[in-house]
């Protein structure tokens, strides 16, 4: 097993009195891709917001546990630099109402960079890693809302990456496209994987087995039970691991 | 047998409600060509290029309405340029900031209640307020000032309405990125909500052109060319209720009407559009 | 960068502030200078006094209360059949080619400004009255058509998004059961919609009280009680608008005592429709 980049321990978390997240405990390796699977409604998604702290934008939500980014605490980390540091794919495509240009910009911008030699570098690099380049080179100052949701989410992908990240969070981000993007996208996290932490909530088991090194099981608000990928869907140790996976899987 | 009967009655009493509904509807329409047509017809005989061009000579009865033309403008541009920054930002707290409770039912209270004011007591107000109280005289400033807080509902609602319907995808996608909320704000809710932000604007200037009683009090009525915002002037409409209450020059009256009904028609066909422009975005 | 964000929420907190600092001071302002006049004269003697003789120092301002009462009565009289029926057909029964004709049509009878609804009741409607009455034709009754045209659009499109608001089910329902379309507005539809109907109706009120200038062009502007619908009236509106050009000391404050009242007029209206349950269909379910 790798190093783990993401130490999570005895986190719970209540949306008012009702009791989301019980007690989970994980470790999330680095440069790998992990996915969370389990039925809607069983706290993945609630977990993944608290990766990089989207549930503070919830009222009413109350943490409590403790989790370490790179070493350090969650809380230690200014709330802003956390999220540059841990990126974030929706699974609504959500591009800016703007050029394609101005949208992969946008993040560099705001952390202050100027130059429009280095935006122009940055954007073609991050174009290029989501594998969107080609396709969108030639009309760079279109607006963003005129591609195709595949190409939408690809580019949310260059989007993110483009103020480089160290983690990178989907969540279940080809749930609106069709086959095709779907494929392209799930290619791309084999790449993306070479260099970044990447963690997916999916309801696909077939896409967590293709592309997951690692895969946790989420029922109820809790982790029933996380392991490699392959042990998980082939052996899982726990009744409801299988019980979940077989009808689904293979 | 009886069942019938009453199908049938029931349908006969549709017809005829339909058909006075029918009525209504028509004379609303009619109403509307009759108002339009009129001021047309009688006013339109007397516009001419030197009716805009020129000063006003015998207090309005002869001459053009040039330096009402210019006092008008003064006092859309001024209350605009007030109200904009004020309006916008308070919707942008109201909507972005301000969390359910007694500051935003304070805040929720104010705006209609400012809304509700008839314009006279708007008109006494800036009286006693700004120009007495605060001594800015009868003048384009007082009259500005006071349309501000006259027009700031309407384009703080209108604001709102626009603002809380940007997306949350758009926010969240922002802030996933590491953005500030202020940086949010400003580059994306702002700039996704501005049509909607603009057909506030416009609506309060509608208002500014539209208005008379809260004027004529404020910003007074020399018939003047301002030379700055400290000076009196006479907008469009007190132009034409003066000309028309005291009915000296009927052609000039319905002329001046021409104007200001062009004018408010323009204004309608912006923000229409701007409206319509909203849609379609949206249904994307 | 921070310490920057929360200084420009605290300056968004203080625009949406002004708002309120708006209506304590334009409160502040009226009641400072009109209420030295109804102390001096006692509420009672103010309000139903039936002399408004400013040269004498005598102000009753029953006339003009009654004058602005029968004014915005007659214009809900007109204004609410027809823009509450007109609301229906455009919501209800219209085609949607139709309703988007229309429509712009009301937005534009809304912002026709006071002063040309007034140029045109002065114009027309006066003479066609006074011709019809033999009188001098400047009248309540042509107050209220006039003001009753111009409430029109308020209440046409309060009303209409209030009947649009409705849900489709319980118009489907009801025809389900086989009522007639008409049965259906007139039992389901216009029930669920009413709290919208009624705001929009006291906004159209609030309007015609508040009005001034139009008002001042048709109504005649006498101080005396009015007999009949064809008698000409001054109201509050009026009062101010009319002597705020002229008057001074003790005579200017009696028009801002004359607000004091106009101003209570329309925060109790205010307070009724906060007294309205606002969602459409919350009566149903």
């Amino acid at each position: 097993m790798g190093n783990a980049k993401i130490i999570v321990k005895d986190t719970n978390l209540y949306y008012g009195d009702y009791h989301a997240l019980k007690d989970i405990s994980i470790d999330i390796y680095e440069k790998a891709v992990t996915a969370l699977i389990g039925p809607s409604g069983c706290g993945k998604s609630t977990f993944l917001r608290c990766l990089n702290r989207m549930n503070d934008l919830i009222p009413n939500v109350k943490i409590m546990g403790e989790i370490q980014i790179a070493g350090v605490d969650l809380y230690e980390y200014d709330v802003i630099l956390l999220r540059k540091k841990v990126g974030m794919v929706f699974q609504k495509p959500n591009p800016f109402p703007m050029s394609i240009y101005e949208n992969v910009a946008y993040g560099p911008r705001i952390h202050g960079i100027k130059s429009k030699a280095v935006l122009d570098d940055i954007v073609e690099k991050s174009l290029r890693e989501a594998a969107l380049w080609d396709e969108v080179k030639d009309r760079l100052k279109y607006n963003a809302l005129g591609l195709s949701g595949g190409q939408q989410q690809r580019l949310c992908i260059a989007r993110t990456i483009a103020v480089e990240p160290e983690v990178l969070l989907m969540d279940e981000p080809t749930s609106a496209l069709d086959p095709a993007s779907t494929m392209k996208i799930e290619d791309l996290m084999e790449n993306l994987k070479k260099q970044y932490t990447v963690i997916i909530v999916t309801h696909n088991m077939q896409q967590a087995g293709r592309i997951s090194d690692y895969t946790a099981f989420f029922l109820n608000g809790e982790i029933i039970e996380y392991d490699r990928t392959e042990k998980l869907f082939y052996k899982p140790k726990d009744k409801r691991t299988e019980d979940y996976i077989t009808g689904r899987f293979g | 047998m009886n069942k019938i009967e009453n199908i049938n009655s029931a349908k006969i009493k549709e017809r005829m409600a339909f058909s006075v509904l029918w009525i209504f509807t028509i004379m609303t329409v009619i109403f509307l060509v009759l108002i339009i047509s009129h001021i047309i017809i009688k006013g339109l005989p007397h516009m001419s290029l030197s009716f805009l061009l020129e000063e006003p000579r015998k207090m309005g009865k002869a001459g053009g309405i040039f330096s009402v033309i210019i006092s008008t403008f003064y006092i859309i541009i001024l209350s605009v340029v007030f109200a904009a920054p004020i309006g916008i930002a308070a919707s942008v707290y109201l909507t972005e900031y301000a969390k359910e409770g007694p500051v935003l039912s304070i805040i929720r209270f104010g705006t209609e209640a400012l809304a509700g004011i008839p314009s006279i007591i708007y008109g006494l107000f800036g009286y006693s307020f700004f120009v007495v109280f605060l001594g800015l005289k009868y003048s384009i400033l007082s009259g500005a000032l006071t349309l501000t807080f006259m027009i700031l509902p309407t384009i703080i609602r209108t604001s709102e309405e626009a603002i809380k319907a940007v997306p949350k995808s758009y926010r969240e996608g922002s802030l996933a990125l590491g953005a500030t909320k202020l940086q949010t704000i400003r580059k994306i809710v702002i700039p996704s909500a501005m049509p909607g932000i603009l057909t506030g604007l416009i609506l309060g200037i509608g208002r500014v052109v539209g208005e008379s009683a809260a004027v004529l009090y404020t910003a007074g009525s020399s018939l003047g060319v301002p030379d700055s915002i400290f000076r009196p002037g006479r907008t469009l409409s007190v132009h034409l209720f003066t000309l028309a209450s005291e009915g000296l020059s009927m052609e000039n009256t319905y002329a001046t009407a021409v104007v200001l009904m062009a004018l408010i028609l323009i204004i309608n066909f912006t923000a229409n559009t701007l409206i319509r422009k909203i849609f379609i975005t949206r249904r994307r | 960068m921070r310490f920057h964000e929360r200084i420009v929420e605290n300056i968004f907190l203080i625009c949406a502030g002004i708002v309120v600092l708006g209506v304590a001071i334009i409160s502040i302002f009226i009641f400072r200078e009109g209420w030295t006049v109804i102390s001096k004269t006692g509420i009672a003697d103010f309000v139903f006094g039936k002399k408004w003789a400013p040269t004498q120092g005598i102000y009753g301002i029953f006339p003009m209360i009654l004058g602005s009462i029968y004014v915005t009565l007659g214009a809900l009289m007109i204004g609410v059949p027809i823009g509450v029926g007109c609301a229906i057909y455009l919501a209800e029964i219209a085609s949607p080619r139709l309703s988007a004709i229309i429509k712009p049509g009301i937005e534009l009878l809304a912002g026709i400004p006071s002063v040309i609804y007034g140029l045109y009741g002065m114009t027309v409607i006066v003479p066609i009255i006074r011709d019809l009455f033999n009188n001098q034709g400047f009248s309540i009754l042509a107050g209220s058509i006039v003001l009753g045209i111009m409430i029109l659009p308020t209440i046409t499109n309060i009303s209409m998004d209030s009947i649009e608001a409705v849900p489709k089910e319980y118009k489907e329902g009801s025809l389900a059961l086989g009522s007639s379309h008409w049965q259906a507005i007139i039992k389901v539809i216009l029930p669920a919609a009413k709290s919208g109907i009624i705001s929009s109706i006291i906004l159209g009120m609030g309007r015609a009280i508040g009005e001034t200038m139009a008002v001042i062009m048709i109504t005649g502007n006498s101080t005396l009680i009015p007999e009949s619908i064809l008698s000409p009236a001054r109201t509050l509106t009026g009062n101010i608008g009319i002597e705020m050009g002229y008057a001074s000391g003790e005579h200017q404050r009696a028009l801002f005592a004359t607000g004091i009242v106009l101003f209570i007029f329309i925060m109790i209206l205010n307070l009724m429709t906060k007294l309205i349950p606002n969602k459409a269909g919350e009566n149903i379910e």
